[in-house]
């Protein structure tokens, strides 16, 4: 490729057009997928907006200070916390070219993420045990909802990582793998950012009000 | 009864009761329809066009064909659009007094809300789409867009979303609800039917595939831009094309979002815009805005770009004050977020919210104030050049600015109590997404058509076109505005007071004449194609372009350059003929593409099962489709084998062609 | 953000399939997650300052905390990555996400402010 100066330089004869191949669309995978994150993000906030406007809405009903279990919270929130450090071993295992060591954080942070799905429609079977549904006020809906849409984004996660396990055992570490482990890696970690904001958000603030 | 809940359980809430037979306007159409479809299927089937069709066409990934196919879907979809309009022009011409028309309030209430969809959803969003996927890849000098496969899907499923709506016509019935669906008619309790499942899961469908081609877009623009192309070298189409992305895709979450709210109060019963129970349907108001207005300028700005390229090409001059013009759309891009609550000052915020945002829209008409002045300016002492895309970029020029101030007016809250909810505002947004983003489409078409299939659309139906649309424009909506001011509120399919008969009969005939003018562009298309070969263009510039996308065959190769091209200037074309470019000739090598793939019609065929058995309550379909969608996209990524290579002999041959007919047509 | 767009596919590929991660790194985040994730549950279990009004203040404080540490220590954040433009679209997407937060509630506020629940007759009775 021709150099910067080349390009602009005055009096040169100007150069139209290069030989060399250029811009293959691989390159542009992080950033389409961070865009997306983004997109998502704006998901989010709208169930935030809405459960900032509606959390109080109760409607008779049972208020955020009467249903919250601070300890489960606590526990959801160190197993989503424990699953984002996981992978990011697996990222520094593939880093190194250890596929077996990899594929076992992946495992680890599968099960850290199973285990969060899991107490959290445990948490959501005993709110609805108690008469807390979805259909009980508005606080309920949007609380539902949020978080809800929180777990599903989870669950899709541990699909996925299960789908790029079988990808990686089937063709090993090629470069196609290690981008969709990345972009895996991001939804991930952007995950537990929005985590972050359900438990201050939602719960902590909730138990205070 | 075992009988009747099997086939519950089969058929959900389908019953052949929702087919509507009893309706006479919609049996007509239907045979309409099922003679016109069948007559095309059979054509295709005799002419044995499928597997063309399927190899060629629907699963391809070149962003071209791809761009085509979105624009053809919006001319049909402009033509179904359009029969709801003349439809609503004709009843509210007729009923007055004792004659109701021929539409009763059901049957009307589902037209004005099928047009809106149409027109923003199915109409102006495919063609902006469709004229952004096709050009500006070749405007920035790459072969492709950053993700060919999801450029292919996100247009499927946008078809998904349109024939869910058409579904509505026979299967059913549409939304009564208007186009946004406000709550709580839009709620179970008020709309138990299907019109408005079929409203949500059309949108829904339609809007993964808008939301995914936006961030196709924004990655294209950023990342496959030509050597030397700085963002400060791009065209100015490009740069409104990027803006429109990056809206898109922080504005349609918004909205997915609020549907999904109100798909799960209809669906689940939960309470978010309930009347009862803490909801609040004032809410879904203030959301579904958020998204709504950066929805008028995701269409409007595309538009612009339009008439900054056709403007600069036709008067022979590099555009006015480019820097400006860039900053302009930036500008707009941040405001329109900023001035949603102008939809609803009368709901009942207060003096202080009804004027920061009274405030924030007036200042918003200041950039587009500024571009306005950057065109005029442009054509000051240009050699200007009245083909078709001209005149429709000067017609765009008197009516946006007529329909740009009434927007102003509009925006005093004060002036807004009495206005809202009247015909002016109906007058005020048709002028100005007719004005602006009709207009700039059809300029984008005339201008486009020749780079698509290499000869121009016939001048004399284009002209045709223009002046009815112009001037039937002026006689459907003018006197709107003037009913408007008179206190005549929207949506209503009777009138009492026979002094206003005369005002719609005015704009009954200006929708006729519209009728003309879509029908002279159809005419324009099938003239053009008749005489294509007195129309041809063999040098891939028939305007005197200016833009890269000039400097190559027309209809451009599938790999739209064989050598990547070096920019040093926004109008890099032009550059290069002042400075002697001379097209290479020799040292082809191989060229890497993506390879094409059918997953994106199956996957959107699944989702448009998925959406019509969750409308009909068909649980068990629902369930398989939605299984079916899951299992697709996971195989599918199983797939690694996405490229290929052109050899370069398939180069050498194609560029030699072209070497050949430019010497011949020189 | 007038880089030069092919300087980016200079660098090769190497750099596009690399975590871009080091061990310090995630072992930082980590622990820093910990603790302010602990002081928020602490602050509010306890109730440790006594006034929820300030406790919710440094409840939402640590929280913007904790989410710079995860974009940077986890997410890898910085400005020079894809050219600026993860930045500059996370800006964006917090400025679209502040507005849309903040002026909801504050339209909302006012709607509910003058549209309180009123029987026939207060309405009867307005000024």
């Amino acid at each position: 490729m021709t150099t910067k100066t080349d390009l602009t330089a005055p009096g040169t004869v100007p150069v139209f057009f290069v030989e060399e191949e250029h811009g293959h669309a691989e390159g542009s995978t992080m950033l389409g997928f961070w865009i997306y994150l983004m997109s998502d993000c704006l998901i989010f906030a709208v169930l935030f907006a809405t459960y900032a406007v509606l959390g109080h809405s109760y409607a008779a009903g049972p208020s955020g200070k009467d249903l919250f279990e601070l300890p489960t919270v606590a526990i959801n929130t160190s197993m989503l916390l424990l699953s984002s450090i996981t992978y990011g071993f697996a990222m520094l295992a593939m880093d190194k070219e250890r596929q077996g060591q990899m594929l076992f954080w992946l495992v680890i942070t599968g099960l850290f993420g199973l285990a969060f799905v899991g107490l959290e429609l445990t948490e959501f079977a005993s709110l609805i045990r108690e008469g807390a549904t979805p259909q009980r006020s508005a606080f309920l809906s949007s609380f539902f909802t949020l978080v809800g849409t929180h777990g599903l984004h989870v669950s899709v996660g541990i699909i996925w990582l299960v789908t790029l396990m079988v990808q990686v055992m089937k063709h090993g570490l090629i470069p196609e793998n290690r981008r969709r482990l990345l972009c895996l890696s991001m939804f991930w970690h952007f995950l537990d950012v929005i985590w972050i904001g359900v438990f201050s958000f939602v719960y902590l603030m909730g138990v205070l009000v | 009864m075992l009988n009747s809940d099997l086939l519950k359980f089969i058929f959900g809430r389908l019953t052949i009761e929702a087919i509507p037979y009893h309706e006479p306007i919609l049996i007509v159409t239907f045979v309409g329809v099922a003679i016109g479809g069948l007559a095309l299927l059979g054509a295709i089937t005799y002419f044995r066009l499928w597997n063309y069709l399927w190899t060629e066409w629907f699963t391809s990934v070149d962003h071209k064909k791809i761009g085509i196919m979105y624009v053809i879907l919006a001319i049909v979809m402009l033509i179904r659009g359009f029969s709801d309009a003349i439809m609503m022009r004709a009843q509210q011409a007729i009923a007055f007094g004792s004659n109701n028309g021929y539409l009763p309030p059901h049957h009307y209430d589902q037209v004005f809300t099928a047009h809106g969809v149409i027109m923003i959803f199915f109409m102006a969003m495919p063609l902006v789409t469709g004229l952004m996927n096709f050009v500006v890849p070749l405007q920035i000098g790459a072969r492709d867009v950053s993700f060919p496969f999801l450029n292919n899907f996100s247009f499927w499923m946008t078809v998904g979303g349109a024939v869910i709506v058409m579904m509505s016509l026979f299967v059913g019935e549409y939304a009564r609800t208007g186009w946004l669906a406000y709550p709580p008619l839009s709620e179970a309790a008020y709309s138990p039917g299907v019109g408005v499942d079929y409203y949500i899961w059309g949108l829904q469908i339609a809007g993964v595939g808008t939301t995914l081609s936006g961030i196709n877009l924004i990655a294209t623009i950023v990342k496959m831009r030509a050597p030397g192309m700085t963002m400060m070298k791009m065209p100015v189409f490009c740069w409104t094309s990027l803006c429109t992305n990056v809206l898109i895709v922080a504005a349609f979450p918004v909205l997915t979002a609020v549907l999904a709210l109100l798909t799960l109060d209809r669906y689940v019963g939960t309470n978010f815009f309930t009347n009862d129970l803490g909801g609040n349907p004032m809410m879904y108001i203030n959301l579904i805005w958020i998204w709504g207005h950066p929805e008028v300028y995701i269409l409007v700005l595309p538009a612009f770009g339009i008439f900054s390229e056709v403007v600069s090409t036709f008067c022979g001059k590099r555009l006015f004050g480019y820097a400006s013009m860039v900053y302009a759309t930036i500008v707009i891009t941040i405001l329109s977020y900023l001035v949603w609550l102008h939809h609803f000052f009368t709901m009942g915020s207060g003096a202080s919210v009804n004027s920061f945002f009274g405030i924030t829209t007036m200042i918003i008409s200041i950039p587009t104030g500024a571009k306005m002045f950057n065109w005029l300016f442009t054509m000051y002492r240009g050699r200007i050049r009245f083909e078709v895309p001209m005149l429709w970029t000067i017609g765009f020029m008197f009516t946006f600015v007529i329909g740009g101030m009434t927007g102003v007016l509009l925006a005093v809250p004060p002036a807004d109590f009495v206005l809202h909810n009247s015909l002016f505002l109906i007058a005020h947004f048709h002028n100005v997404i007719i004005g602006g983003v009709v207009f700039g489409l059809f300029a984008g078409i005339n201008y486009w058509f020749p780079k698509a299939f290499g000869f121009r659309l016939d001048p004399f139906w284009g002209k045709m076109s223009f002046w009815f649309w112009l001037v039937g424009f002026y006689f459907a909506f003018m006197p709107l505005y003037v009913l408007g001011l008179m206190g005549v509120t929207r949506r209503l399919n009777h009138f009492d007071d026979p002094s206003l008969q005369i005002w719609f009969i005015i704009a009954a005939f200006g929708a006729f004449l519209i009728a003309l003018g879509i029908a002279s562009f159809i005419v324009q298309i099938a003239v053009s194609i008749r005489n294509r070969e007195k129309l041809r263009d063999f040098t891939g510039d028939p305007w005197d372009g200016r833009t890269l996308e000039w400097s190559t065959a027309s209809p451009p190769p599938d790999y739209n350059y064989a050598f990547t091209p070096v920019i040093h200037d926004h109008d890099a074309f032009a550059d290069m003929k002042k400075r002697g470019y001379k097209r290479p000739l020799e040292g082809y090598r191989p060229i890497h593409m993506p390879r094409n793939t059918g997953a994106g019609v199956i996957l959107a065929a699944f989702s448009v099962i998925f959406g019509f058995s969750m409308i009909w309550y068909i649980w068990w379909l629902a369930a398989l489709s939605f299984a079916a969608i899951l299992i697709g996209a996971i195989v599918h990524t199983f797939n690694y084998k996405r490229d290929f290579y052109i050899p370069a002999e398939d180069v050498v041959q194609a560029e030699n062609a072209r070497t050949t007919l430019l010497a011949g047509g020189v | 953000m007038s880089s030069q767009p092919h300087d980016a596919r200079l660098v090769g590929h190497d750099s596009d399939t690399s975590g871009h991660g080091s061990m310090g790194g995630y072992v930082t985040g980590f622990i820093l997650s910990v603790i302010l994730t602990a002081i928020p549950f602490w602050l509010v279990m306890g109730n440790v300052l006594n006034d929820s009004r300030l406790t919710a203040i440094a409840v939402m404080g640590l929280a913007v905390v904790q989410i710079v540490v995860h974009m940077i220590c986890f997410l890898h954040m910085n400005t020079k990555s894809e050219g600026g433009w993860t930045l500059l679209s996370l800006i964006f997407t917090l400025v679209i996400l502040v507005i849309a937060l903040s002026g909801s509630l504050w339209v909302m506020y006012h709607l509910n402010t003058n549209m309180m629940q009123m029987t026939p007759g207060d309405a009867m009775n307005m000024p």
